[in-house]
């Protein structure tokens, strides 16, 4: 009887879990998006010293609209690689768990995400669009920590850590104008790699 | 009286213990989502929450989306507090 209980106990709270958060983030997509953006930010490094644009000698960097298409370029293609990652591995736990996928708790989740990251975006752009091209960086790891910490209520809640890591982070960097690369590769690349092992060590 | 005779009987299968608790945390859920998460068949589904329903612990709402029947579920105030009565006999049970 009381076996039966303590199951009946376990049952209620997994569906409760279940049901109103999205559990199907998996930690290797962290892993593979941390990745792709370290890619990205060392082959943007790369470039930048192709075009004679030593990045680490302080010299005051002028960016070509050509050279800034090509970066623009780069990065896109980092967002593709790591939102495919992160769709192929929550596909995969949520098939291996039997979980469903697009639930009521998902899309609060995507809504509570895109609204901060939407308004980061435009920001961006807006920096762009003003050639203000130093403060980027520190806006894209701010708005990306607001939106992360905003949707930690519809996932797992230990996502708020990364987000006030990426936070802070960005904030920090508003006083290194100059060394947004670094700041990225440190924000989306690493911080994202060692959220995803822990996450896949805890979730796994 | 024992507690194990305060345990709500409308609340002994695991079904209707996994309707309420996804209620218990939603607003409205529909039929198929609510399939999904249980894992259940359409019959299974139907004919626990109409007992749920018949208790007057779940509102059920019939409305067409398109040419499409779509039912949803939400938990009323008195299964609310039917609910969380019987989760703390559950807990008090394991605590003896």
């Amino acid at each position: 009887m009381n076996q039966k209980h303590q199951e009946d106990l376990a049952h209620i709270r997994s569906m409760m879990e279940r049901s109103s958060r999205f559990i199907s983030l998996s930690g290797l997509s962290g892993v593979f998006a941390g990745l792709a953006a370290l890619i990205g930010g060392l082959y943007t490094y790369m470039l930048l010293e192709t075009r004679g644009i030593g990045y680490f000698r302080g010299q005051d960097v002028v960016l070509s609209d050509n050279l800034v298409s090509h970066l623009i370029l780069v990065a896109l293609i980092v967002l593709l690689f790591a939102l495919t990652f992160g769709i192929f591995f929550t596909i995969r736990k949520s098939k291996k768990y039997n979980l469903p996928i697009w639930t009521s708790a998902t899309k609060k989740m995507l809504f509570n995400l895109a609204v901060p990251l939407a308004a980061g975006g435009i920001f961006c752009l807006g920096l762009i669009y003003h050639g203000i091209y130093g403060f980027i960086a520190p806006a894209t790891l701010i708005f990306y920590g607001l939106a992360v910490i905003n949707a930690e209520k519809y996932t797992f809640s230990d996502i708020k850590y990364l987000g006030f890591s990426e936070l802070i982070l960005g904030c920090i960097s508003l006083f290194y104008i100059g060394y947004g690369l670094i700041f990225w590769i440190l924000g989306f690349g690493i911080l994202h790699i060692l959220y995803g092992l822990v996450m896949f060590k805890k979730y796994k | 009286m024992g507690i194990i005779d305060k345990l709500n009987k409308d609340f002994e299968s695991r079904v209707r213990l996994g309707i309420m608790s996804v209620l218990m945390v939603n607003d409205w859920v529909d039929f198929t989502e609510m399939k999904t998460l249980l894992d259940i068949t359409d019959g299974n589904l139907a004919s626990h929450s109409s007992a749920l329903e018949k208790a007057a612990y779940i509102e059920v709402k019939k409305e067409f989306v398109g040419k499409k029947p779509k039912t949803s579920y939400k938990v009323t105030d008195l299964g609310r507090a039917a609910f969380k009565e019987h989760l703390s006999y559950l807990e008090k049970l394991m605590k003896s």
